[in-house]
């Protein structure tokens, strides 16, 4: 946050601007300059802030109908479901949210692994961006524990017995986390307040997320470093507003189709049954959004291992700004990263389908080796890459390309085109 | 050592303050971590009876004790037999029979996987005892571990035969 020299034009606004400078924050914003070619994968921070509101919103009315008791919850719910004005509308749009917020997340994160978003300087808007994804999970996963079915029920009872793989004080921790000797309802209701307190934590942290993007600016699809403002860049409003709510309109059609055609594709019909301690579904599986790592967690034949297997994959992710050497940002101009990149996207993929079937045979087998590529890809490919990958040449400026006439390497490529065209 | 290196009454001050305000800060923060913990009530529903008279050997029932699952199972000569003829050294968690089943036709455990918590189904894996669906733990006859993540054999509570009829467990 530089270079404001804004004065409001009216004289109350000026009053008020000399005490409390929100004016010029909000200047900031509608005049930020933003490089001219960002494409449509960078509209998904728009997106998301969407679905964090909308996560609140929802979040907020269901607790005002929801009941943290072992004994009510699951009718609480029903309740919703059932009774409510509009309650099944309202669950819908949160279950189906949490879906969309993660396919937004995925999104995001994994436009960032393409351009090269997380290299020097935006390691710690990487690193927030982590942070955010991680409390995420935490509360996509207490969340989960709410309605207390079955799934909820056992769910909750794998993930906080992760905690007791922990030498010595595991069991303590498990029997603090739970509050007795079991899930039961002292789990429930600390879930409950949670899964309240953690939206509005990651709303401070997307606060941070976006103050420190605006410092360097935003990265771009070629990836260069540009002067703001510049010929290379265009104001904030209304242009990538605009961009921004056209990719959420298309967003919000996936969203409306997931609630009102299929609002529980994406669930489980175990939890439509409620939570019995005795009984463990024939086949637990986690959301779909977890299910790479939990792929991880039992490809692994150890328990503390599997845990500690699970943990690093997501904490991996945040020393990835140091792990991946290359100085060149974007894939387009990484032929061999663009490819090891891919084979990433597909590893990842394979590991989140293995996860949903049983850890067994060919799946369990398919599970280890996705796994080992996982961590090859991030400790070994990328680091070794960047010492050895020849980059094909960075254009001076994005402009540059589109207009021509530059002397700089960049334009070899364009010249055979135009020669092509000639 | 130089004057200005020298810690003087001021740098004192200053680390006594802050080694005040940390035990302060300790103190004031347990109780609000200590709240979740279980409390004397939930401590308290520590002990269960069960009246077992009316199992036949083969057959099991499972009670909750504490919130979970204990399975009590009255083995068949078949199954004693399996779980007593094991080499000891075959196993992950060597423990013999003998020390899990006191009475070798009761077995008493808490059917909760030592892995990540779920309870296994009986009479089902590759070894005829119990096998946990989540992950695939395969446990013998005895419940010891055999195949699969979980790391131990599934625990034996404190438990006792009150009479011939009645095990109190807890």
């Amino acid at each position: 946050m530089s270079d404001h020299n804004y004065t409001p034009s009216s004289k109350f606004g000026k009053w008020f601007n000399d005490r409390l400078p929100l004016l010029t924050l909000a200047n900031h914003l509608t005049d930020y300059p933003t490089p001219k070619n960002l494409n449509y994968w960078w509209t998904f921070g728009g997106i998301l802030t969407f679905c964090l509101i909308t996560q609140i919103i929802t979040g907020l009315v269901l607790a005002m109908h929801y009941i943290a008791h072992a004994d009510l919850a699951f009718s609480s719910v029903e309740h919703i479901m059932r009774d409510v004005n509009y309650g099944w509308l309202i669950r819908y749009i949160h279950a189906n949210g949490a879906s969309m917020f993660f396919l937004a997340v995925y999104i995001h994160i994994f436009r960032s692994l393409f351009y090269g978003s997380y290299k020097a300087p935006r390691e710690i808007i990487w690193i927030l961006g982590i942070m955010i994804y991680l409390l995420m999970m935490a509360a996509a996963f207490m969340g989960y524990v709410l309605p207390w079915g079955q799934m909820s029920f056992w769910g909750a009872t794998v993930i906080t017995n992760l905690f007791s793989a922990i030498p010595l004080v595991g069991e303590s921790i498990t029997t603090w986390l739970w509050g007795g000797y079991s899930v039961d309802n002292p789990t429930l209701t600390r879930f409950f307040t949670l899964h309240y307190l953690i939206p509005f934590l990651i709303l401070g942290l997307v606060v941070l997320h976006i103050w420190a993007l605006h410092v360097p600016g935003n990265n771009n699809p070629i990836g260069i470093d540009i002067q703001k403002p510049s010929k290379d860049t265009v104001p904030f409003h209304p242009y990538i507003v605009v961009k921004d709510l056209f990719a959420l309109l298309l967003f919000m059609i996936v969203f409306a189709f997931f609630v009102f055609y299929s609002p529980n594709i994406l669930g489980h019909a175990d939890n439509y049954i409620e939570a019995n301690p005795l009984v463990t579904p024939a086949h637990i599986v986690p959301e779909w959004y977890l299910l790479p790592f939990y792929a991880i967690l039992r490809s692994v034949p150890d328990k503390l291992l599997g845990v500690v297997a699970m943990l690093s994959a997501i904490f991996i992710l945040a020393a990835l700004p140091w792990l991946d050497t290359s100085k060149i940002r974007s894939a387009v101009f990484r032929p061999l990263y663009k490819q090891f990149y891919w084979i990433l996207v597909i590893d990842v993929l394979v590991l989140g389908y293995v996860g949903a079937m049983p850890a067994e045979g060919l799946y369990l087998l398919i599970a280890r080796v996705a796994t080992a590529y996982y961590f090859l890809h991030f400790l070994l490919i990328l680091p070794v890459l960047g010492k050895i990958e020849k980059t094909t040449p960075l254009p001076l400026s994005i402009t540059s390309p589109v207009l021509g006439g530059s002397a700089d390497l960049a334009m070899a490529k364009n010249t055979d085109i135009r020669k092509e065209k000639l | 050592m130089s004057d200005k290196e020298k810690p003087n009454r001021r740098d004192f001050i200053f680390t006594a303050t802050a080694a005040v305000g940390a035990v302060g800060a300790g103190a004031a923060a347990w109780p609000l971590i200590d709240q979740m913990n279980p409390d004397a009530s939930v401590k308290a529903l520590a002990s269960t009876e069960v009246d077992v008279s009316s199992l036949q050997p083969g057959q099991s029932i499972t009670v909750l004790w504490r919130g979970k699952p204990v399975f009590i199972k009255r083995r068949t000569e078949n199954e004693i037999s399996e779980a007593r003829n094991v080499n000891i050294s075959d196993l992950k968690h060597p423990e013999k029979d003998e020390d899990r089943a006191k009475n070798p036709e009761w077995l008493v455990m808490l059917g909760v996987c030592t892995h990540l918590g779920c309870v296994p189904l009986a009479d089902k894996g590759d070894y005829d005892g119990w096998f946990c669906p989540c992950h695939g733990s395969h446990y013998d006859t005895a419940g010891r571990i055999r195949k699969g993540p979980a790391p131990t054999n599934l625990e034996i509570p404190k438990y006792e035969f009150v009479n011939s009829n009645t095990i109190k467990i807890g």
